[in-house]
């Protein structure tokens, strides 16, 4: 398992290298000068400015001489340095990465729980009026884009109902510590977490619904029924077991698309994460931020795509490692 | 104040005002020569007038919206409107200024011009200290100098005129100027000049200085905390070298990047304060009729933002002066002015906004007159030619606008084709020259030689640079005028140049003047005094209190 593992992570930095020259030349093509932005926040046309700030950037260097240097830096772990913010890219990363893997990960933790839930209970009752119910409610979430499920929770939860906060990270100004504080970061995160979790949950409900009618009609349910294990146990231990591989499959992809997904919920609910700095990276063309970003958005991905293959293994153990 | 009252200077330096006959009267026998001399301290009194019906309260905490997220707080190295309007409560410039933009003291108490309107004469305030206790002195202001003149492009063009800056003593500051240039006392508010701490920063790269994230004024709060996305926290300085102020305890500038969401924490009572243009227009009328809500649109008339169409005269139709006084014909500025911004904000005569100096109306008008645009556009041969407009990516009003013009262009028959794209990739279109007609809006700092002249003078055509002359206008006549009226004395002369300018600018539309901007701030009826200069809220909320 462990070489199993180093590969995996040797193939990662290759793939990630690849992203990081890949996305370098990328954001490069979009039209939009990093100096002229700046110059232009700052009320200024004068040339010596904007010929000031291009030395600064990097971006009088021939094109080829600053992919190396960026390279260079990302290899000894050196994100670079933002001008536009004038600090460390790791830095700025660091300082929002916790607030998006917390809003993440318990997205991806309510997305993953109800859909298999939901989807388990589709597959058992499929055909009733709970299998219709289920899927109509996933869909609906499923169909509506983000960010005006976000706006309806706002307009529902905060201002009519005023059950829940409609922004941040915590009450400012409030100073709370230990659990008052973690039970008010909590009340901040239930919209932001549903609704990027709601809107996953609908492919989970699916496909563990599809794959677990599939896996109900094989023959080893019917060997399981005939020495007469209960329908509970069979459907937990032999159905779901093995109708989950495609749901890990999905889960790790989704993994990707969670990130993107969080540009959109971070934004609406003010949610201080990496994905509103990536977007505001790139409408200021910072590019040694929006690059970092990317870095370690792609290390996540793969990590969560490693973890999936570790998952694999345990849900089916007839798979092997020497991948 | 007489000559005899006036404290401080070297011996030396009495002999020289001396012998340039620098008058120092007051301001009350001096009232209508304000260039002259001036003496703000009085005229912060009178400003202060109206305030003083009520009298301020102290403590409270005012939950303000801050958007976008500033790049950084310190001010003399980060130029653009959200660190100002923080910043400005930590760092403090010489002046500020009235509504009229007169100036006012700030860290300067008095000032003094000599006759040849070329020399300057700063007392600064004595007992003012740093956030870290320091004093502050004349030695901190001329290496303010020194180092805006490399950080801050603004700076550096606005003292572009000045020959040398001495500080005989620690509480006076005397700029020679090569030549005499009007607008010289207008470029000292707190954007234009903050004043920085050189004990902390003298021999240090700027660049990385630990207290560019932990910055020291000399404003009425100090730093206190930034959580990145969340808010900022400002705390009452309680050496502050204006006794009784600040008010306010504390200020959190809250960070909430959608503009539904910055309207809904307003409406859920989680911000108190909506500064210009943190919300969609079109959720202004709603959020004024909540109970408990004032809104004003003061505050803004130092910078003037002033709406245009840069109109490319290099190429097409739009080469044809005619073809540009069809378009300021065909757009229905009245229109835009009730509908998409909810009847804020003023249609433009010409170049200048009316609330700097130098305006004139006396110019050559064009009311929404669709014949007439579509005559000229007959005259000037224009013959369905595809034109390219760039709207503003600056939210749902500006998409509004871009709709609306091009709406109007079509229906005098002009065929025109919208270009999407984010702000970054249409300045590049707009530096290169690669448009038809953009919109943009523009700050005036107050003076036409500040914020207009730039624009149309043709020295400042320069390709790959945005915000000066990406028009391509070009007139000898215009460039002289500008020339003159920047160095030009006494100030009827300066307005009978600047008064002549507009006129032909008008006549030539170089680009399509639509609106004088107002970005209306919305507050909590209890927050008061919150806008009382020209600066508004980007002066700091020094005289800012809570009716609680």
């Amino acid at each position: 398992m462990l070489s199993f593992v180093a590969q995996r992570v040797l193939k990662g930095v290759i793939v990630l290298l690849a992203i990081v020259v890949l996305n370098f030349f990328l954001i490069r093509l979009a039209p939009g000068d990093p100096a002229i932005v700046m110059a232009g926040e700052a009320g200024a046309s004068d040339q010596v400015f904007v010929k000031q700030l291009r030395e600064k950037f990097g971006l009088d260097k021939p094109l080829p001489e600053q992919l190396f240097i960026y390279v260079k830096g990302v290899v000894s772990l050196d994100l670079g340095f933002s001008f536009r913010q004038q600090a460390p890219v790791a830095k700025l990363i660091g300082e929002r990465l916790p607030a998006t893997l917390l809003l993440t990960l318990t997205a991806f933790a309510i997305s993953l729980t109800l859909g298999i839930l939901f989807g388990t209970f589709a597959a058992r009752f499929a055909g009733t009026f709970l299998d219709t119910a289920i899927t109509v409610f996933a869909l609906i979430f499923y169909a509506m884009p983000i960010f005006w499920v976000a706006l309806m929770g706002i307009l529902l939860f905060s201002v009519t109902m005023d059950w829940l906060p409609s922004f941040g990270y915590e009450t400012v100004g409030a100073n709370l510590t230990g659990l008052a504080h973690a039970f008010d970061v909590a009340k901040h995160l239930i919209m932001p977490a549903m609704t990027l979790g709601l809107f996953f949950m609908a492919t989970y409900t699916r496909m563990t619904r599809a794959s677990m009618l599939e896996v109900k009609r094989l023959d080893f349910v019917k060997t399981a029924r005939a020495k007469g294990l209960s329908d509970a146990v069979i459907q937990r231990r032999h159905v779901l077991r093995n109708a989950l591989l495609p749901v890990v499959t999905l889960a790790g992809v989704h993994s990707g698309t969670l990130i993107g997904g969080a540009v959109i919920t971070e934004t609406v609910f003010a949610w201080p994460g990496i994905g509103r700095l990536m977007y505001d990276a790139l409408l200021q063309r910072d590019y040694n931020l929006l690059l970092g970003v990317f870095v370690i958005c792609s290390a996540m991905v793969l990590t969560f795509n490693l973890i999936t293959d570790l998952v694999y293994r345990l849900v089916d153990p007839r798979i092997e490692y020497a991948a | 104040m007489a000559d005899g009252d006036w404290d401080g200077p070297t011996v030396a330096l009495r002999a020289r005002a001396r012998a340039k006959r620098f008058r120092l009267v007051s301001l009350e026998k001096d009232y209508d020569m304000p260039k002259r001399v001036l003496l703000g301290l009085l005229l912060a009194c009178g400003l202060a007038a109206p305030a003083l019906a009520q009298e301020p309260k102290t403590g409270g905490v005012i939950n303000a919206v801050i958007q976008p997220e500033p790049p950084g707080l310190m001010l003399a190295q980060v130029q653009n409107g959200p660190t100002q309007m923080v910043s400005g409560n930590i760092f403090e410039g010489l002046l500020r200024y009235s509504p009229k933009l007169d100036p006012l003291p700030e860290l300067a108490e008095s000032w003094s011009v000599s006759e040849d309107a070329k020399t300057y004469i700063f007392k600064l305030k004595k007992g003012v200290t740093w956030h870290d206790g320091k004093p502050f002195t004349a030695a901190d202001v001329l290496f303010s100098i020194e180092m805006l003149k490399q950080t801050h492009a603004r700076a550096r063009t606005n003292l572009a005129q000045v020959d040398k800056v001495e500080t005989p003593d620690d509480h006076t500051v005397v700029f020679t100027l090569k030549q005499p240039f009007g607008p010289f006392l207008g470029i000292f508010e707190v954007g234009s000049m903050p004043m920085v701490p050189k004990h902390l920063y003298a021999g240090t790269d700027w660049k990385t200085n630990p207290y560019n994230n932990a910055p020291i004024g000399t404003g009425p709060f100090m730093f206190k905390e930034w959580q990145k996305g969340s808010f900022i926290r400002l705390v009452k300085n309680p050496n502050y070298h204006e006794k009784g102020k600040p008010h306010l305890d504390e200020i959190y500038w809250q960070i909430i990047p959608d503009a539904a969401a910055r309207s809904v924490a307003y409406e859920t009572g989680k911000v108190d304060v909506l500064p210009g243009g943190s919300v969609e227009n079109f959720d202004v009328p709603r959020l004024s009729k909540l109970k408990d809500t004032c809104v004003t649109g003061a505050g803004w008339e130092f910078f003037s933002p002033l709406a245009w169409l840069w109109l490319n005269n290099r190429q097409g139709p739009l080469a044809d002066k005619r073809v540009r006084q069809a378009i300021m014909y065909a757009v229905d500025r009245d229109f835009a002015k009730d509908v998409i911004w909810n009847g804020l904000g003023k249609v433009a005569t010409g170049p200048s906004a009316s609330t700097i100096k130098f305006y004139t109306d006396d110019v050559k008008k064009y009311p929404y007159d669709p014949a007439k645009a579509k005559a000229l556009l007959k005259e000037a041969g224009y013959k369905g030619e595809k034109i390219r407009l760039l709207p503003l990516a600056y939210g749902e009003t500006w998409q509004r606008w871009g709709e609306a013009v091009k709406q109007n262009l079509q229906d005098v028959g002009m065929t025109i084709e919208t270009i999407a794209t984010d702000v970054a990739g249409g300045n590049q279109k707009i530096a290169e020259w690669d448009y038809d007609i953009a919109f943009t809006y523009l700050y005036q700092y107050g003076d036409p030689a500040l914020g207009v002249g730039r624009n149309y003078i043709s020295s400042n055509i320069a390709k790959g640079q945005m915000f000066n002359n990406v028009e391509g206008y070009s007139n000898p006549d215009i460039d002289k005028l500008f020339a003159e009226g920047a160095v030009a004395t006494p100030d009827s002369k300066r307005k009978e140049i600047y008064e002549k300018a507009q006129k032909i600018l008008v006549e030539d539309v170089p680009v399509a003047w639509m609106l004088e901007l107002q970005f209306p701030t919305i507050m909590r009826c209890k927050v008061k005094n919150l806008i009382t200069t020209g600066i508004g809220v980007n002066d700091g909320f020094k005289d800012a209190w809570l009716d609680k």
